[in-house]
């Protein structure tokens, strides 16, 4: 894999490039550059390489496209060496350092080092396939349903290593919830959905109890007054907005200290990722948030952090308002402006 | 289905085809059109398509349709018995010569200890001679006691027992018939054809013999039978004059005043016979007054000779004889006469086998495909047992019979012809349906509900019982029912443990020796007597009967798991 590591080359020629792709659908060129950004689709492997290969390639024979292009940048801007910005914060709830990710022989994720702040959320951002569910989804180990998922490096929560094979992965999830980008409420009844995750880990004594925990958590997630009336009702009879916000107070009834969010409104409409974002803003003052998200807007508006995603790489991590006005990173800024993925 | 010729292109590939000209051609083709053009043609294909189903379908239930009819038009007879009427003496002399019973200080058990000594078969014989006095002779008797079902004396055995003050008194009872007798009277044994008389007959008394007749007719009925036989059936006794009958052609009978006289030769206004029951007076008959029967099918083809028949027509002309519903057909095991063979101990055994297969399979194959579904590493080992799996589906179920055989009851010593060693055999024969339909309805189930409960802390056993395990539930039932349907109706694989022993009692737990509705009616399909024919179709259809239920059953149990979303 020795062409996974992007060279140097003249920025001026790959931007070229990209810009050709953007602009001129129907030469061979685009046709290639046009699978570029890769979508979520079934790991298959040339779809990955491709990128990769394409700025190698590109780097060794730079007088194909003759063009120059108005904006000059230097040298090194679209190599990648280390995660550009500060990938600590002042109060981290969760520390990650040098991960990696594979699946069977293909490596996902490289080297991620990132902190999660306590009340704070982090968005990541990149191009589909860059590893950000993968990296996300180690941090409550789902990745440990995939067989051929192997993880390696740390990650630690208040200081405990939890990527050790003998971290009881229970407790953990309890820890740290997850929302996913589908709803995928239970096919039981709201309550149940609900009722579920406290019942199984014995967190109230009392059906009383269990009822004002079922009311808190659709209260936070500003579901309540919608679904009150008929907590007996499937929760998959609900409109694709509710039964997201559902997931999340499904999440939120285990008391965790980490939410995960993995894209959860790219199946929403805007009026219902509306209601989520807000929601994300609320829940920050007790959890700490990670999101990946697709939208840049988004990131922009929920997050304090925002970490960007390249190819397996993280690029660059910073304050939402400093990535989103003055990225270091050139593939941040083509991301960013639109450029790329 | 391959009928279509195999050189026609598909509809895709031609326009493409002509695309391809076009463009040099003429560019000025269309796309819509060259759609257009091979419209015609993809529409006769749907339309054959269709056709093709559609008499798939109608060719499929005319089968069926024509099964039914079969099984049932054969069957559904067995579900009445001719029972007949005696007037039977509870001589207490016979059944209770001590007074031990008239006493009345013995309790339900004392009394059926004492009643099996006695010889309820003398009651039955006493009460068909005093309906037929004139009975005389050994074998005449013997024919006459033919007439009720060896079953008789155990009824009124249990008649007594349940009714200790019958004894001493005389009853009309209705007594099990003889299965041949049942077949008359379900019309399976010969025809009888009425035909009426135009003239008054003489009875002249033949001095030769007393129970012979001779009967001249003034009207022109003999002659009508004589002409039909004379052309028909003539021998080499048949002169222009009159012939003499043998047991291969149609019997004829005469009935006459209360009597019955069986035509022995005939001659154009009169004929001999022999009297089968006794005349109540030798007076001349005004026409229509008697009339002449045919039974048409020769008596040499029948079990019932004219003499026993003559019996069974006064009895059911006296409205003796009479078809009730068959409850022994439900409730008795099998026996060597059909009309005390029962499908009850076949049922019982089905029961017991069933009920023990779905235990021993159902946990252990739902097991299975949930650990090789779900937890199993996926390597070498898993994708051999996988394999054998599929493989075992495929094994003929006459092999798992020898397999129960050496190892369940040679080698491990399980009672043979039992319930619980059929349930062994069918358990093993089942599992693989039930685990490849399990194994299949846990991949249906979306992953996103694993991560859901995954995702709240659910460990992976909380995960696949709370979540996985319900939604899979109604594949897994559909499978189980496929599989216990498969159980309900194999043979072959308990041929070769003793099922098909013959086993008169009905079981009454799981290692009493028993058999199963099929080999049950493997083994009566076997039987000649024509009473097990209809018993035959008849068991069929309670075995279908069975197996509607569990279907409908599995549908009732697969609404209510779906009801719960
Ligand atoms: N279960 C899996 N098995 C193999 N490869 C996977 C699996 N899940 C994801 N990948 C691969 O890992 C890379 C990162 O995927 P992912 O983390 O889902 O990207 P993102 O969420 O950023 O779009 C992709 O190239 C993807 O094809
Ligand atoms: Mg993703």
């Amino acid at each position: 894999m020795s062409h996974n590591r992007p060279m140097t080359m003249p920025s001026a020629v790959s931007k070229t490039l990209l810009e050709h792709a953007d602009t001129n659908p129907g030469s061979p060129a685009v046709n290639f550059q046009a699978e570029a950004p890769p979508t979520d689709a079934p790991p298959i492997d040339a779809p990955r390489e491709r990128p990769m290969t394409t700025i190698a390639a590109t780097a060794v024979q730079p007088d194909v496209i003759p063009r120059a292009d108005t904006k000059t940048a230097t040298d090194s801007s679209r190599a990648f060496s280390s995660t550009l910005g500060d990938i600590s914060c002042l109060n981290p709830r969760m520390q990650c350092r040098d991960v990696d990710v594979w699946y069977a022989d293909k490596q996902a994720i490289k080297n991620i080092s990132l902190d999660i702040g306590r009340n704070e959320v982090v968005s990541m951002i990149g191009p589909s396939g860059c590893g950000k569910s993968t990296f996300l989804r180690c941090l409550n180990r789902m990745n440990d349903s995939i067989p051929s998922a192997r993880v390696s490096g740390s990650i630690k929560i208040d200081g405990q290593e939890i990527l050790d094979k003998h971290v009881d992965v229970v407790p953990l999830r309890a820890r740290v919830g997850m929302v996913f980008q589908k709803p995928n409420p239970f096919p039981k009844s709201i309550y149940e959905n609900i009722a579920y995750g406290p019942r199984i880990h014995g967190l109230t004594n009392h059906r009383t109890e269990l009822d004002e925990l079922v009311e808190t958590s659709l209260r936070k997630a500003g579901l309540w007054e919608e679904v009150k009336d008929r907590l007996d009702q499937p929760g998959t009879g609900l409109s694709g907005g509710q039964q997201q916000r559902l997931c999340i107070a499904r999440t939120i009834a285990v008391s965790p200290e980490v939410i995960l969010m993995d894209e959860p409104c790219s199946a929403l409409d805007p009026i219902a990722t509306a209601k989520v974002e807000e929601l994300i803003d609320e829940l920050r003052t007790n959890y700490s948030i990670a999101i990946v998200t697709h939208s840049m807007q988004q990131a922009a508006r929920v997050s304090q952090r925002t970490a960007y995603f390249h190819l397996g790489d993280l690029i660059e991590v910073g304050t939402t308002e400093q990535i989103f006005n003055q990225p270091q990173h050139r593939l941040t800024e083509d991301y960013i402006t639109g450029r790329f993925g | 289905m391959n009928s279509t010729p195999p050189p026609s292109p598909t509809p895709n590939a031609d326009p493409r085809a002509d695309d391809n000209q076009q463009d040099s051609a003429s560019a000025g083709r269309r796309p819509i059109d060259i759609v257009n053009a091979g419209l015609k043609r993809r529409y006769a294909a749907e339309k054959r398509f269709r056709f093709m189903g559609a008499t798939a379908v109608a060719l499929g239930l005319t089968f069926v349709a024509l099964l039914f009819f079969n099984i049932i038009s054969n069957g559904y007879t067995a579900f009445q018995q001719t029972y007949v009427q005696l007037p039977v003496y509870f001589d207490p002399e016979v059944i209770d010569p001590d007074g031990l019973i008239q006493a009345g200080d013995l309790n339900a058990d004392e009394i059926n200890k004492e009643l099996i000594r006695v010889n309820f078969l003398k009651l039955a014989r006493d009460a068909l001679r005093e309906r037929f006095p004139e009975v005389k002779g050994r074998s005449a008797k013997r024919k006459l006691y033919g007439l009720l079902s060896p079953g008789v004396p155990q009824q009124l055995r249990e008649m007594v027992a349940h009714h200790p003050e019958l004894i001493g008194e005389r009853r009309e009872t209705w007594l099990i018939a003889d299965d041949d007798v049942d077949m008359f009277m379900k019309g399976r044994s010969t025809p009888v054809k009425r035909i009426d008389t135009s003239g008054s007959a003489t009875i002249v008394t033949v001095p030769s013999s007393d129970d012979t007749l001779q009967i001249i007719s003034s009207g022109a009925d003999f002659n009508v039978v004589f002409e039909r036989m004379r052309t028909a059936t003539p021998t080499d006794k048949t002169t222009a004059d009159g012939t003499t009958l043998d047991s291969d052609m149609p019997s004829y009978l005469i009935a006459i005043n209360h009597g019955l006289v069986k035509v022995e030769s005939i001659t154009a206004h009169d004929i001999t016979g022999q009297v089968l029951l006794p005349l109540k007076n030798q007076d001349p008959a005004t026409p229509r007054s008697w009339e002449l029967l045919e039974l048409s099918n020769p008596q040499s083809a029948r079990r019932l000779k004219d003499q026993e028949l003559a019996w069974v027509l006064s009895l059911k002309d006296a409205g003796a004889l009479k078809k009730r519903f068959n409850t022994l057909f439900f409730t008795q095991g099998s026996s060597r006469e059909p009309e005390l063979a029962g499908i009850g101990g076949a049922f019982m055994g089905s029961l017991f086998t069933l009920t023990l297969t779905l235990l021993f399979s159902f946990p252990i194959a739902v097991g299975t495909a949930i650990y090789l579904e779900e937890f199993a590493p996926k390597n070498r080992w898993t994708d051999l047992i996988e394999i054998n799996i599929n493989n075992l589906a495929a094994v003929p179920s006459i092999v798992f019979g020898l397999l129960g055989l050496a190892v369940f009851i040679n080698f491990f010593g399980v009672p043979r012809s039992t319930p619980l060693v059929a349930a062994m055999v069918l358990t093993l024969m089942t599992l693989p349906t039930i685990i490849i339909a399990s194994r299949a309805a846990l991949k249906s189930v979306p992953p996103s509900i694993r991560e859901a409960a995954l995702g709240v802390g659910a460990s992976p056993l909380q995960t696949q019982f709370h979540h996985v395990l319900p939604l899979a539930m109604p594949g897994m039932l559909t499978g189980t029912i496929i599989g216990m349907a498969q159980a309900l109706g194999e043979t072959a694989p308990l041929l070769m443990i003793g099922m098909i022993a013959f086993i008169v009692d009905i079981p009454g737990g799981f290692t009493d020796p028993s058999t199963v509705l099929p080999v049950q009616i493997f083994l009566w399909a076997d039987s000649p007597e024509r009473g097990f024919v209809e018993r035959t179709s008849a068991a069929i259809m309670v075995l279908l009967t069975f197996l509607i239920m569990m279907n409908l059953l599995a549908v009732l149990l697969r609404r209510r798991f779906e009801r719960r979303w």
